[in-house]
């Protein structure tokens, strides 16, 4: 186990180095930069230079890519010099980081704790009105685009009728106490009970519209998953035997079921960061996703860097993460 | 054994929420904020991006600056709604017959955030501090070294020569040489006074780069001005920014107790939060959503235009647009009318030169070059350059005071071009992602561009535009009258006379126009900025400079 967890870390960081290379030169072709974005209309050839050599952008790429890798590897990637102008852009990392987390983990617990016991009942009341209902339900999921469901929640929910929050993660006024990031821990953990309802009413939103694709894809899957084990000769064996229908449910059908279904949810939480960069810029929540599309549009590189490799590890990490949850639940893989 | 897991597990968790608990406390002051002491009254202001930092030296985007400008004062001021200069921590200044030394009498009541006297040691600790750049610093003082040219390792390149505190409320500034943006170029954010001490104990010039950036010193992130309104915290991970009251400010209070900044990148968003109550107000609205959020109920403050927006032209790139009558061909073609009209905001003015009539210097003579397509066509017919093919180049993904939506107004300016017959070969670039590259390095034949003034002075307009012969985006240096015209503005901008600098900067701008025609002006167009019907005292201002100490929120 502890020797397959390190061959998977040390495929990572070769992952992590190659795609730094590809990212580095991809963004010394984007025509434009930094460059322009500071200067804007007072932008003169001397001026230009004179930046371009404090910021060491007149070097040639590869003299830059050793430059930068060089820092990196010291834990220093660049000043941001548009999503948080000035501050390191790991830093602007782990300062956006906490609300992506929370963003998704709320998300992804919504999609699973809707998603399994539809999928599981849908699947029992094969045919149903109920199942044709929530495959439906599902299809929408999957087919509307996701800045889509966002707006349209942001639109009827926070301005039309003005239930919650339009943007951002809590009102500033509230003068909330940080101590973790995660602003509804905080708000219980200071017992600021008003900071932590804040937060969770600046996340219903965008958690639903973040948790339909999640939701439809766990629920198919499930659902799938339930189907099949439900025909599968064991069950017909343990219902033989007289076992209690809780027992054959919890031991032999959702067992076995759930494990397409544990691969699916670890899938699903590593493209959460797609769904998220749409999410969080349609409720300007200021989270990993939005700070990635602005460094985009701004030409933050040091930040767009930063983030897509921080991206990339946490998609393998996730994948590792959910091997291992694989390995707990088949016993049989735990032995190969 | 399996209970036994269970039990521990549960234990585990307990103990390490409770030793989290425990090390978490609330910073909440006892008694709580909301409610109990009296009524607290909050301008929330809904910002497009996040500051650079709070240190104005340092400074270059309006996101900054709007915060900044509550927080510092300068040694000349702006007087509210207008572009006009007004004493504001000095009372009075003079200058001796040459112009080169600048006496200013300072005010006497005057104290820093931090509690430090404002007195002419500390204006000459300010000027000596925003002279004396490490060679980052050089770059990110952006509008020092626009300003003044120069920094202390350069001294021959530089307008400030030194300062001297004369008397204790008495500071005199010398400069190398005349120029009508001395002293004006004082009112200029980024040349605000900010509290010695505080500078040197939070490292104020320790500013360095960091891979493609700027990484700034501590001080850049707790900053002690004189002005109305002291900072409090910026909330990085809410893109919040708080300020509040500074209870001894020498003027008066301002009308709201706190102002709140906070970061909203998208437009829609913005408004969604002013239409919801959650800001009051946010800057530069879209043109198209102004009757929209006039019938919401909202106040769309319509500032005067100070800018100009022009369809530049380079020679360089395309011979035939040396000729004065190809220049003047494309002109008469545009239906600069029908432009203003639909296409710009109300207010919207067509040019009649490079700047704005507010600005000394105007020529109120001129008239503007009319809408004749026939005249056009004869005149391209003269230069023989019938059917020419000029490469014709807008920005994308960018929306500026002068241009709201860069597109649109391509597209009209291409129908008129064409409708002459001219082929216009369309370019197209995003303003970051190569376009301002491509303009001053001369790519295109003709482009979109425009200025927004930075301090009312002639000067600050066509001599940005055509002041240095060798980099300017008309390549002035291939026409025969460049150089004179570079020679003109420099001689005009070190008269001393006001009224003398004004006369030479009016016959120049007629020349600009008949004779020369380096560019197409096309037209001023007032920025805007919108506010909840609550909100009161908003006094917009031509520079988008509004300073929020009068405003308030009714009943609130």
């Amino acid at each position: 186990m502890v020797r397959f967890i390190v061959r998977r870390l040390m495929q990572m960081a070769v992952v992590l180095a190659v795609l730094s290379i590809l990212l580095f030169l991809w963004l010394k072709a984007l025509p434009g930069g930094p460059v322009s974005a500071i200067l804007g209309e007072r932008a003169t050839p001397a001026r230009r230079a004179a930046l371009e050599t404090a910021l060491g952008l007149d070097q040639p790429v590869y003299v830059q890519y050793s430059r930068f890798i060089t820092r990196a590897l010291q834990g220093d990637f660049g000043a941001s010099t548009g999503v948080l102008p000035g501050e390191d852009a790991f830093q602007v990392f782990l300062i956006r980081l906490p609300a992506t987390v929370e963003l998704s983990f709320f998300a992804i617990l919504v999609a699973i704790a809707l998603g399994i016991p539809l999928g599981y009942f849908a699947a029992k009341r094969h045919g149903s009105p109920l199942d044709s209902g929530a495959v439906v339900l599902s299809l929408i999921g999957v087919a509307v685009p996701v800045f889509f469901t966002a707006f349209l929640l942001k639109y009827f929910v926070a301005v039309e009728w003005n239930l919650l929050p339009v943007s951002g993660r809590q009102d500033p006024g509230l003068e909330a106490t940080r101590v973790t990031g995660f602003f509804v821990l905080d708000g219980l953990l200071t017992r600021e009970w008003d900071a932590a309802w804040d937060a969770i009413k600046h996340l219903i939103l965008p958690t639903l519209a973040l948790a339909t694709i999640p939701f439809a894809v766990i629920f198919r899957i499930t659902r799938a998953a339930v189907l099949d084990t439900l025909d599968a000769d064991y069950v017909r064996t343990a219902e033989a035997k007289g076992l209690t229908a809780s027992v054959i449910r919890r031991r032999h059908v959702l067992r076995n079921a759930m494990l397409p279904v544990v691969t699916t949810i670890g899938l699903q939480v590593g493209g959460l960061l797609a769904g998220a960069i749409l999410t969080e810029t349609v409720f300007s929540f200021p989270g990993i996703g939005d700070a990635l599309a602005q460094s985009y549009r701004e030409k933050d590189y040091a930040v767009l860097q930063v983030l897509v490799l921080a991206a990339a590890a946490i998609f393998v990490i996730v994948n590792l993460l959910v091997d291992i949850a694989y390995a707990v639940i088949d016993p049989r893989i735990r032995t190969r | 054994m399996r209970a036994i897991r269970k039990l521990a597990s549960v234990a585990v968790a307990g103990v390490l929420a409770m030793t989290v608990a425990s090390c978490a406390e609330s910073d909440r002051g006892e008694g709580g904020e909301g409610g109990g002491e009296g009524e607290e009254t909050t301008f929330t202001f809904g910002a497009a991006g996040a500051p650079e930092m709070f240190d104005p030296l340092y400074a270059t985007d309006g996101e900054t600056f709007r915060v900044t400008r509550q927080m510092f004062e300068g040694l000349l001021g702006i007087k509210p709604g207008s572009a006009e200069v007004v004493p504001e921590l000095a009372t009075e200044w003079t200058s001796n017959e040459e112009g080169t030394e600048w006496t200013f009498t300072l005010r006497d009541d005057v104290t820093f955030h931090d509690g430090e006297p404002f007195n002419a040691e500390a204006v000459c600790a300010n000027f000596e501090r925003m002279f004396d750049q490490n060679e980052a610093g050089q770059v990110a003082a952006e509008y020092w070294g626009y300003v003044m040219g120069g920094f202390a390792n350069a001294p021959e390149d530089s307008l400030y020569q030194g300062c001297e505190a004369s008397d204790e409320y008495e500071a005199m500034v010398t400069i190398s040489r005349a120029t009508s943006g001395f002293p004006t170029m004082l009112t200029l954010e980024s040349l605000s006074m900010q509290s010695p001490k505080a500078m040197e104990e939070g490292d104020a010039n320790g500013i360095a780069t960091e891979g493609e950036g700027f990484s700034f010193p501590d001080y850049a992130q707790n900053p002690q001005g004189t002005g109305p309104f002291k900072f409090v915290e910026y909330d990085q991970a809410t893109g919040a920014i708080e300020l509040e009251t500074n209870d001894d400010y020498w003027g008066e209070a301002p009308a709201s107790d706190k102002l709140v900044f906070r970061v909203i990148p998208d437009e829609s968003t913005r408004r969604q939060e002013l239409e919801a109550g959650s800001i009051d107000g946010y800057d530069l609205p879209n043109p198209a959503d102004w009757p929209g959020l006039e019938e919401g109920g909202n106040q769309v403050e319509v500032r005067d235009p100070f800018n100009i927006f022009y369809l530049g032209l380079n020679p360089e790139a395309n011979p035939q647009l040396k000729d004065l009558k190809v220049r003047q061909a494309l002109y008469y073609a545009l239906d600069r009318d029908q432009l203003v009209s639909t296409q710009l905001p109300e207010g919207a003015q067509v040019a009649t030169q490079f700047m704005p009539s507010t600005v000394s210097g105007y020529n109120s003579e001129l008239q503007p070059y009319a809408y004749d397509p026939d005249k056009a066509k004869q005149l391209l017919k003269e230069a023989g350059a019938e059917g020419m093919t000029l490469t014709f180049a807008y920005p994308t993904e960018v929306s500026r005071p002068y241009m709201p939506d860069p597109q649109q107004l391509y597209e009209a300016l291409r129908t008129n071009l064409e409708a002459v017959g001219i082929r216009v070969d369309v370019k197209t670039a995003s303003w970051n992602g190569g376009y301002l590259d491509n303009v001053t390095a001369g790519k295109y034949d003709a482009y979109l561009l425009g200025w927004t003034g930075d301090y009312d002075a002639a000067f600050n307009f066509v001599g940005t535009f055509f002041g240095n012969l060798k980099e300017n985006d008309f390549g002035t240096e291939v026409m025969p009258w460049g150089k004179q015209l570079a020679d003109d503005l420099q001689a005009a901008d070190a008269i001393v006379d006001e009224d003398e600098r004004a006369a030479e900067f009016e016959r120049i701008n007629q020349q600009i126009m008949e004779e020369y025609l380096p560019g197409l002006p096309i037209s001023h167009s007032p920025p805007a900025l919108v506010v909840g019907g609550d909100v009161e005292g908003v006094i917009p201002s031509p520079l988008t400079a509004e300073e929020f100490d009068t405003v308030s929120v009714g009943g609130r």
